[in-house]
């Protein structure tokens, strides 16, 4: 003896919408659990995908190269005598021989006072070469970049950020102007076109001057990183240990060098907050443990004020088995609905902080979707066992005599 | 044929027992009109329940048509209960949310008959009980007598051999208890076994067989005798 799936499903339905009250609180209840896993995902998710994009924006396939050895044991170096030595142009230039090594650009930091006319602001200073722009995926706006060509010959030229550009001459063009950095004068050659902040610098309030010239404004060989692109993911850790094998050699044998690759730095990142976006799903799936109480505490109720109707079904001629399978019907449906309900909140949620952080890809994973769908469904499912077989083993006399 | 041997039922009632039904031996035949009359709690009900498949008796043996059924398992008690009992109550028991015609076709959903044939077998019984201008209101919207009669199409739908009524004018006005009744009494000339449980004398003086029961035990038997 079988009921029809539609058959139950026009009965269950009809049996919830008779309480509407208690429906809409059930219905709440898992559509804020749902919505809640989505969103808090979406959150999640954006915020790796961001951090991940902000790296990737360093450039690709990139080893970070720095004076010094950092280990564990960082006080070593110093306990066996081991001094630094700096990084310097020639070092780089010993990079340029490997066939697996693409670009390799010199990097020197400072800052300093760039003024043009009675404008003056305080500006981050880099020194590096032409390999730069495509090394970090930047583009001009205006202008050319630093000429290819002898690294170690300073020249009087600048390219200058967005922002540096509109502080100092405002409206007037930039280019072929002569700007004064610290107490010497370049010419501005080129604008970087406005990519916003990228993770390390903001692109748009630097000026980048020839790598010698930067040797001579802030008055020292030292490098202070050397970039290098690699040809492939890989080749990178050939690479590395050509690196430090060719810089060992110019270091008198001292292993005085760190590389950091950016895959390193990535892995750890995504590891990170992936952890952090399970735990916020882990607790928005506490809500819909939540709802899940909710709904067996409604239908505990149910199944006592649906007595009379359980004895007569049973009298008509349902089985246990048929009773527990209308209970059961009861809490999938509005489970269902629940989750459908939350799913369109949730998505509406996500669109309307998007709206407000229009940076941030906050769409939710698609496995977030369909695990906060399951986990909505099989909490009906199993919050309605319990009271669906409280009901099939409801005693049919008893709750027809009540009457 | 229903065949009732040495038919106890206890029930614990707080640190009491109640011997409901006492060594009741009852042989009804196909197609009789029976009354079960007596004081409340005499047991009268819990016989009914019994013979329904609503309760399981604590000894004796139950044989529904030759069939031994106390110890069938709740699938196999569930589709005897389909097919072969219908039920009628004092308070009818329909199911407010469903109309008259989806209350007269729940068991056919039950036993999963499909909606071709519950549609005409449900359009049959509404035109037999003069129902069909009300075939799409709902409960409160009938009048008693019209509410006791859907309860009889449901009770008749499957087809069943016999029918269990427990106070079937007990809710309702002399008119419309009248006309149950005529209904009741012409299933019954068409062959179902009708037992009606009553308090009511006028009621149970109309059954060709009358069974009075006092503590627990059948006090007076009228026997089968034919009409």
């Amino acid at each position: 003896m079988s009921m029809g799936t539609r058959d139950i499903l026009h009965f269950s339905f009809a049996a919830i919408i008779r309480h509407p009250l208690r429906a809409m609180l059930v219905l709440f209840a898992i559509s804020i659990g749902v919505a809640s896993i989505i969103i808090l995902t979406g959150l999640g998710e954006g915020a790796r995908r961001f951090v991940l994009n902000e790296f990737s924006s360093l450039g690709t396939n990139l080893l970070i190269v720095l004076p010094g050895k950092s280990e564990t044991g960082g006080a070593m170096s110093i306990m066996s005598g081991a001094t630094t030595r700096d990084l310097t142009l020639q070092d780089t230039s010993s990079l340029q021989r490997h066939h697996q090594i693409k670009r390799v650009a010199p990097i020197i930091f400072g800052a300093a006072e760039a003024s043009w006319q009675q404008r003056s602001r305080e500006v981050s200073i880099i020194g590096s070469t032409s390999e730069l722009l495509s090394l970090r995926h930047w583009s001009l706006s205006q202008g050319s970049f630093l000429p290819h060509g002898d690294m170690t010959r300073a020249s009087a030229i600048c390219v200058i950020g967005q922002k540096v550009a509109s502080e100092l001459f405002s409206q007037s063009n930039p280019v072929g102007k002569k700007i004064r950095i610290g107490d010497r004068r370049f010419r501005v050659i080129g604008v970087l076109a406005s990519e916003g902040k990228s993770i390390d610098i903001d692109t748009q309030s630097i000026i980048i001057i020839p790598v010698a010239s930067a040797q001579n404004l802030f008055n020292t060989p030292a490098l202070f990183r050397i970039l290098v692109e690699t040809r492939s993911r890989e080749s990178q850790e050939q690479v590395k240990q050509f690196i430090i094998d060719t810089i060992k050699t110019r270091h008198q044998g001292e292993e005085d060098i760190t590389i950091v690759s950016q895959d390193a730095l990535l892995g750890t990142f995504d590891q990170i907050l992936t952890a952090l976006t399970l735990t916020i799903t882990g607790i928005a799936a506490i809500s819909l443990t939540v709802a899940g109480i909710l709904i067996m505490n409604i239908m505990l109720i149910t199944v006592s004020q649906r007595t009379a109707e359980i004895g007569l079904l049973k009298a008509l001629g349902a089985s246990r088995h048929q009773i527990q399978i209308i209970f059961i019907a009861d809490a999938i449906l509005l489970s269902i609905t629940g989750a459908a309900l939350g799913l369109l909140l949730g998505q509406g949620g996500n669109l309307l902080i998007h709206q407000f952080l229009p940076t941030l890809d906050n769409s939710a994973p698609g496995w977030a979707i369909v695990g906060a769908f399951v986990v909505s469904i099989c909490t009906g499912l199993l919050f309605g066992a319990m009271p669906a077989r409280r009901a099939a083993n409801l005693n049919p006399i008893q709750s027809l005599v009540r009457h | 044929m229903i065949e009732l041997q040495n038919i106890n039922r206890i029930f614990q009632v707080g640190d009491q027992q109640v011997h409901a039904l006492k060594d009741i031996n009852l042989t009804i035949q196909n197609g009789e009109y029976l009354s079960i009359m007596g004081p409340s709690g005499s047991g009268k009900s819990t016989l009914l329940n019994i013979i329904g498949m609503l309760d399981q008796p604590d000894s004796g043996s139950y044989h529904l048509q030759g069939k031994e059924v106390t110890h069938l398992s709740d699938n196999k008690q569930s589709i005897i209960r389909s097919s072969e009992i219908g039920f009628i109550f004092q308070f009818f028991h329909l199911l407010p949310r469903l109309t008259a015609a989806e209350n007269i076709a729940l068991p056919m959903m039950l036993a999963g008959i499909p909606h071709t044939e519950r549609k005409e077998r449900t359009d049959e019984i509404l035109q037999r009980l003069d129902l069909t201008q009300r075939a799409h209101h709902k409960p409160e919207q009938l009048s008693g007598g019209q509410r006791q009669r859907v309860a009889i199409g449901r009770a008749t739908i499957m087809r069943p051999k016999v029918l269990l009524a427990d106070e079937p004018t007990g809710n309702l006005d002399r008119h419309a208890g009248h006309e149950v009744v005529k209904i009741l009494e012409q299933l019954n000339q068409r062959g179902i076994t009708l037992i009606v449980v009553t308090h009511d004398p006028e009621l149970g003086e109309r059954a060709h067989r009358k069974i009075e029961f006092i503590d627990g035990a059948i006090n007076i038997d009228t026997g089968t005798k034919q009409a």
